[in-house]
């Protein structure tokens, strides 16, 4: 653990005049500079962001602009076609919410495709791994199972799944496990997702010249191709993984750079979905190519993640994440990894001109995602995937011989358990026979537990790296908030030695209780971003568990991403805010910060909508305050702001209690 | 679930599973893997097992299933650093460690040592769970402590044992504090142990709480109606109906902390007097789930707000302890100081509603000698004479509140009552009197316990004990005067005659779905509630368990339908049951909760049905015995052809007249149809054939349908000529 994690939370660390409050980062951006090598880091010193584009008030949707509407007046300014500042602001955002809407899902369908091949036996070395999810998702589908065989239910699933992106009318299946009372009012409002793919089409199709070009309703439509993405896209894609690769259980691992080996073969898996991760593993583990690293000097291989990727095969496997997004050049310039392999999202391109300064190999895997330049494309059969695996592996392994002689690896590297699926949490509340949330529930009433707080996204090179994230996760649990990480943020925590049980003891008093009780971490890493939607299922499960309302905008929970960078986050955003989240992004301004109308709707006007907000706020210590006032409203009005009478029961009283 | 807490239960879990391995490694060697392995008379097998994993333990080679779930069950014990999860982890080790606890307990009785000697009771059959399980259904018992261990002294348990049973409690023990246990040192101050007096020893081992978990996962299983296997349902139903808890007195070993938190799993929570770690988040248990260090004189009410449990104690002004646990209690003849009726002196006791002027409330006043007045071992004449004034009160409620007097005066430690009406008995023990109690406690008893639980009807209570011979003489006149208008009365009332039915729902604490109809004719088939008793309990609380159901139109006389009470039942029961039949067996009978006192059940070959009462623990020829029988009809749902009953019903006249009557009845047990035969005079001389009882089959004559059948031949049963039942 590094000194500063050893401190009890102060203030905002404002001495870090540096990028990066991970120490390791700077060590690296020193020999990045000594070697003249360029990085996300030193560019974003020389090169200013666009303020106009930042603030979601430039279009350039057409070729009579793009127009800049800024400066004085700029509310009665019009683009040439007459487009309001708040039109063309919400347009702006609305084509990102669509983009990272697509990507999530595009992942999910490919998860689908997958299963419905293992399904039909069409893909060598795979089969089943949680077939109790299986049958529990086909139960959420609808599916008939008797009389099928496990491979059968999972091509019906996997087809069924592929029918939810193409889906044209009625209503997405997982709409059904939010609370009875959120259903009603997406009902109400007509944003119910039809289908994945269409909502996300038509936002396209809406956000084009001369379409719609009223801001609340196309904010409406974004909150609808968002929903589609968490109650959608990004649910079949945790859930259909978990089926194949297994449903996260806690592990040990260790985070940060210091995972790198010096005398092993180093392989990266960068990007966002399990199966490159998983396949890599398996070429790695294979006897064979254990002999041919011993060969060559080496002592084994060394597989470490980053991103995503090292999300997902950390929480199933175990892998190390080697860092967050803005550890991805900085791996490489360690000079000791003989491979980068990467998938899809957040790759950096500049990671093809760290990667040539040094012997390690760029390996892009996906038809999707080529980086020109790169040295390798060895694209992923999905019906093969182990060949292409294989080939990688065998080539990053043969690139040992070519490691130059003085790599350099920082040792810091912290100790972290994570693994914690919605399913686990259940268990881990009562053990196999008694699972459920009651004992959150009870806790989050009675007041052990102040709040939730979903602390989630990137890390942005605008901002110094992880102050945000580790502010934001270290106040939280000092003032009794339950905190929830995923994605970059989870890797984030991990560095800095948030992911142990032993941070407990940085929690407030009745936090600390509810950890030691249960022997968990105060910050739970429940997995990659498209297991965001395993957040949303815990409070819908939460509702459901009754004594804390009757939807998601009742519970004392907020969803903060101190650090954004990718549009993914701004979906991610709507999806939670539509379903009555209270988000919080901070780092960079809000994108659509030019529109005050803009900013107010999509925070006191979607909460009156939607009972969620989306506002923005650059200081860590204004999400803090933000996020306790929030949790503490809804507790007020939850009528839990004070102490809870102990109610002895009496004949009468258990009868009425559920049996 | 402290780090220590959780290490010390996995280990403990770790020993406990491993001594069953061993032990039943060591009764295959000797017995064989065949050899039959059971608990005494129970339909639920090993229950604990039973209900939680669905397994049916019959032979011991059937244990090694069950003790490989409990082998996948045990998790790693937890790391110094860098920890994983533990709760969930240590609860399933404490399932665990209960299965193999069950395996070792029942192991015991193939080889030894044996569970059961003159002291230690081991496992509690069907007949006591079900006899208990009713007081557990209308809160008489409010819950149990499960006490493991022992008291710092012989005092101080005897301390706690008292406060328990004064607040209702049924005390289980099992488990011993270096070689001690609290059983132990009860019994070295004479305190009087068993089920009568809900002080139960089960055994010197901690193992022997199996014996407590394994009553309530019966308990779940029998009244709530839960599926064997259906485990989630059974550990919730437990922490929601089954209010018990753990008592750990003296130092908590590894095997302790295992057994708990098994019992956490049920929503029993731990009390102990030692300083361990504490586990106070709430959750798995209704309240917290491990508080320490409470001293001993705290500890009882501690353990009740930990739990949750709201125990109602009414403060009665007398010297000796009260409550349910003491209705059980013996007074020998060598212990009794003074003894009055059972046929040794002239006794009675009555009830009569007064205009409230004539009342004075709290008047208690003797006529003739008191208890000092006398010497050690008399027997008096003895006249209780209880007179009532309220707005509300009605003669009906009269032999209602009198009935009561019997458990009323019984609950008093150190006294005996026996009987009712100018049939009673009454003892005093020595012990009692040495502790001051007087003939006019008696009044004082009666006053304050009509007062406190029959608030709505009674405003005014006066109490006149009469020991005088002459006026003993006198006032039982008046009071036999009062029981024959009373037996006219209830002689006339009949389902014909009412317009009202009564529902009781009382027992849907324990059988969610269950609804009893009382009649005039038919009471509750706990056999504790008749139709004047549910008028007068929904007198007291309007909206209580019993509902007035408004009959409706009369649909078939024969079986006993009413449109109004087919609605009731149907909107009760959510709907799963359509139409009930008041007087039948075979068409839409009643639904039966778990407290049936007897089960009536078809016997096609022989035509007929056959009774047995759950008292009666041998094969019957249905070829089930009581429990297994009782297992398959509870929880609510309608089987024809198996019907739960209370006894009282029996004597009916309308007893499955559906089904032709009494003359239906091919087999009862010798022992019920002695009880019954009194009761059934008018019956038999209506049928024309007083003699008819002795054409019943019982165990002495078959417990096989052939054999019944046969017999039944050779006295020309009418049953056989009858219309065919189906």
């Amino acid at each position: 653990m590094t000194e500063e994690t050893k401190a009890a939370p102060t203030g905002v660390d404002k001495s870090v005049e540096r990028v990066s409050l991970d120490p390791t980062a700077n060590e690296m951006l020193d020999i990045a500079a000594a070697r003249g090598i360029e990085t996300v880091f030193s560019r974003a010193a020389s090169m200013k962001p666009c303020t106009v584009g930042a603030e979601g008030s430039c279009c350039k949707l057409c070729a009579m602009g793009p127009c800049r509407i800024t400066g004085k007046g700029k509310d009665e300014k019009r683009g040439l076609c007459g487009a309001t500042l708040e039109t063309i602001a919400a347009r702006n955002i609305a084509r990102s919410i669509a983009g990272g809407a697509a990507a999530h899902s595009d992942h999910g369908r490919d998860v689908a495709l997958m299963l419905k091949a293992i399904g039909e036996g069409e893909i060598e070395g795979f089969s089943i791994k949680d077939e109790v999810k299986l049958y529990k998702v086909a139960t959420y589908m609808g599916i008939e199972t008797d009389g099928k065989s496990i491979l059968e239910v999972a091509r019906d699933v996997g087809d069924k799944a592929l029918q939810q992106f193409g889906q044209q009318t009625g209503e997405l299946v997982y709409i059904d496990r939010a609370p009875k009372k959120r259903q009603q009012l997406w009902r109400k409002l007509n944003v119910v997702p039809r289908g994945i793919d269409r909502e996300i089409v038509e936002l396209m199709h809406r956000t084009t010249p001369g379409v719609d070009q009223d801001y609340e309703s196309i904010l409406d439509a974004s909150v609808r191709a968002a929903l589609g993405d968490g109650w959608g896209g990004s649910m079949l894609a945790t859930d259909l993984q978990d089926i194949v690769f297994g449903t996260p259980v806690p592990v040990r691992s260790s985070a940060n750079l210091g995972v790198l080996k010096e005398d092993h073969v180093n392989i990266l898996i960068h990007g966002h979905e399990p199966i490159l991760a998983s396949v890599i593993l398996d070429a790695a583990r294979s006897p064979e190519m254990i002999e041919l690293a011993k060969s060559l000097g080496a002592a084994g291989i060394n597989i470490a993640g980053i991103c995503c990727t090292a999300n997902e095969s950390l929480m199933r496997q175990g892998v190390p994440p080697a860092g967050n997004m803005l550890h991805q050049e900085l791996a490489v310039l360690t000079g000791a990894v003989e491979a980068m392999v990467v998938d899809v999202q957040c790759i950096f391109q500049g990671l093809a001109d760290v990667a040539s300064n040094f012997h390690t190999l760029l390996v892009t895997t996906s038809p999707k995602a080529k980086i020109g330049g790169s040295g390798l494309h060895v694209e992923m059969d999905e019906h093969k995937p182990l060949e292409a695996a294989n080939s990688i592996v065998r080539q990053a392994v043969e690139n040992f011989a070519n490691r130059p002689t003085d790599p350099f690896i920082p040792t810091a590297q912290s100790p972290l358990v994570a693994g914690f699926s919605h399913e686990y949490i259940r268990y881990m509340l009562g053990g196999k026979m008694r699972a459920s949330l009651r004992p959150l529930n009870d806790n989050i009433i009675n007041g052990r537990i102040r709040g939730l707080a979903a602390v989630v996204g990137c890390s942005n090179a605008r901002t110094p790296q992880d102050v945000g994230v580790v502010h934001v996760v270290r106040e939280l649990i000092a003032n009794n908030v339950l905190v929830v990480v995923t994605g970059c943020a989870a890797i984030t925590s991990g560095k800095h030695g948030l992911l142990t049980p032993e941070t407990m003891e940085f929690a407030g008093e009745g936090l600390k209780e509810v950890c030691e009780t249960v022997g968990i971490p105060p910050v739970l890493h429940v997995g990659s971003c498209v297991d965001n939607s395993r957040i949303l299922t815990i409070l819908s499960d939460v509702v459901e568990e009754g004594g804390l309302g009757e939807d998601i905008s009742d519970l004392p929970a907020v969803g903060i991403s101190p650090e954004w960078f990718s549009e993914k986050a701004l979906t991610i955003a709507a999806y939670v805010a539509g379903s009555g989240g209270h988000v919080i992004f901070g780092g960079v301004g809000s994108p659509v910060a030019g529109s005050e109308i803009l900013v107010d709707y999509m925070t006191s006007g979607w909460e009156e909508r939607y009972g969620g907000k989306l506002e923005f706020l650059s200081d860590p210590a204004d999400i803090v305050t933000s996020a306790l006032d929030a949790i503490d409203s809804a507790r007020a009005a939850l009528k839990i702001d004070v102490a809870q009478e102990r109610v002895l029961f009496d004949m009468d009283m258990r009868r009425e209690l559920d049996v | 679930m402290s780090k220590i807490i959780a290490s010390a239960a996995t280990r403990g879990a770790y020993s406990i599973v491993e001594k069953a391995e061993a032990k039943l490694a060591e009764a295959k060697e000797s017995k064989g893997a065949q050899t039959a392995v059971e608990f005494p008379n129970t339909a639920y097998y090993l229950p604990v097992i039973y209900g939680l994993t669905g397994e049916k333990v019959q032979v011991l080679s059937d244990m090694d299933r069950v003790l490989s779930i409990a082998r996948d069950l045990l998790p790693e014990i937890p790391s110094e650093k860098l920890w994983l999860p533990y709760l969930g982890t240590t609860l399933d080790a404490g399932i665990a460690a209960l299965l193999a606890e069950e395996c070792i307990e029942a192991l015991r009785y193939v080889v030894g040592p044996p569970p059961v000697d003159e002291f230690w009771l081991g496992a509690a059959d069907d007949v006591i769970m079900r006899a208990r399980g009713v007081e557990f259904v209308d809160g008489s018992a409010p819950g149990f402590a499960a006490v493991v261990g022992a008291a710092p002294d012989n005092e101080t348990a005897v301390r706690l044992a008292r406060e328990m049973q004064e607040k209702m409690l049924y005390v289980f023990m099992a488990g011993s504090t270096n070689g001690v246990s609290f059983a132990d040192q009860l019994r070295a101050e004479g305190v009087q142990l068993g089920w009568d007096t809900r002080l139960v020893p089960f055994d010197s081992e901690v193992y022997g709480h199996i014996y407590s978990l394994g009553f309530a996962t019966r308990a779940a299983m029998a009244f709530g109606g839960v599926q064997p296997g259906d485990y989630e349902r059974i550990l919730r139903y437990n922490k929601n109906r089954i209010f018990a808890f753990v008592l750990a007195l003296g130092d908590v070993t590894d095997e302790w902390y295992a057994t708990a938190a098994g019992a956490i799993s049920y929503g029993f929570p731990t009390i102990a007097t030692a300083d361990i770690p504490e586990i106070l988040p709430t959750g798995v248990c209704t309240y917290e789930h491990v508080v320490s260090n409470v001293p001993c004189d705290e500890l009882v009410q501690r353990a009740i707000e930990v739990r949750g449990l709201k125990i109602k104690i009414t403060e009665i002004p007398i010297p000796v302890s009260y409550g349910p646990a003491f209705e059980g209690e013996r007074v020998r003849k060598e212990d009794t100081y003074v003894e009055a009726g059972g046929q040794r002196s002239p006794s009675f006791e009555w009830l009569q509603t007064l205009d409230a002027a004539d009342v004075e409330d709290g008047k208690i006043e003797v006529v003739g000698p008191e208890i000092d007045d006398l010497e050690p071992g008399a027997t008096i004449p003895l006249g209780i004479v209880v007179e009532v004034a309220g707005r509300k009160m009605q003669p009906d409620f009269e032999p209602v509140l009198e009935r009561q007097f019997h458990h009323l005066v019984n609950f008093a430690e150190g006294v005996l009552h026996m009987g009712q009406r100018d049939l009673n008995w009454l003892r005093i023990s020595t012990s009692a009197k040495d502790k001051g109690f007087k003939l006019a406690h008696l009044g004082e008893i009666l006053r304050a316990k009509l007062l406190d639980e029959y608030a709505a009807i009674v405003d005014k209570v006066q109490v006149t004990i009469y020991t005088d011979e002459d006026k003993v003489l006198e006032w039982r006149d008046k009071a036999r005067a009062s029981y024959a208008v009373r037996d006219e009365r209830l002689a006339g009332l009949t389902d014909d005659t009412v317009d009202v039915f009564y529902s009781c729902s009382l027992c849907q604490s324990f059988a969610p779905n269950h609804i009893c109809v009382v009649t005039p004719e038919r009471l509750g088939l706990c056999g504790a509630y008749n139709w004047l008793d549910a008028k007068a309990s929904n007198e007291l609380d309007p909206t209580g368990p019993n509902q007035p159901i408004d009959k409706g139109e009369l649909l078939d006389s024969n079986l006993g339908q009413w449109s109004g009470v087919n609605e009731f039942i149907n909107e009760k029961s959510n709907r799963s049951v359509e139409r009930m039949s008041a007087y039948s067996l075979m068409t839409d009978p009643m639904t039966s909760c778990g407290c049936f006192m007897a089960i009536v059940a078809l016997m096609p070959m022989c035509n007929g049905v056959m009774i047995v009462n759950r008292e009666h623990p041998g094969m019957t020829p249905c070829g089930m015995k009581f429990s297994t029988l009782a297992g398959t009809i509870g929880g609510g749902i309608q089987v024809p052809g198996f019907m739960g009953i209370g006894r009282g019903y029996i004597s009916s006249k309308k007893f499955l007249s559906a089904e032709g009557g009494f003359q239906r009845v091919v087999w009862m047990p010798k022992a019920l149809k002695e009880i019954m035969r009194p009761h059934l005079e008018a019956v038999l001389a209506d049928m024309g054939d007083p003699d008819f009882l002795d054409k019943l089959a019982d165990e002495t004559i078959s417990a096989s349908e052939e054999g019944v059948l046969e017999f039944l031949t050779s006295v020309n049963h009418p049953a056989l000529t009858m219309d065919s039942i189906f």
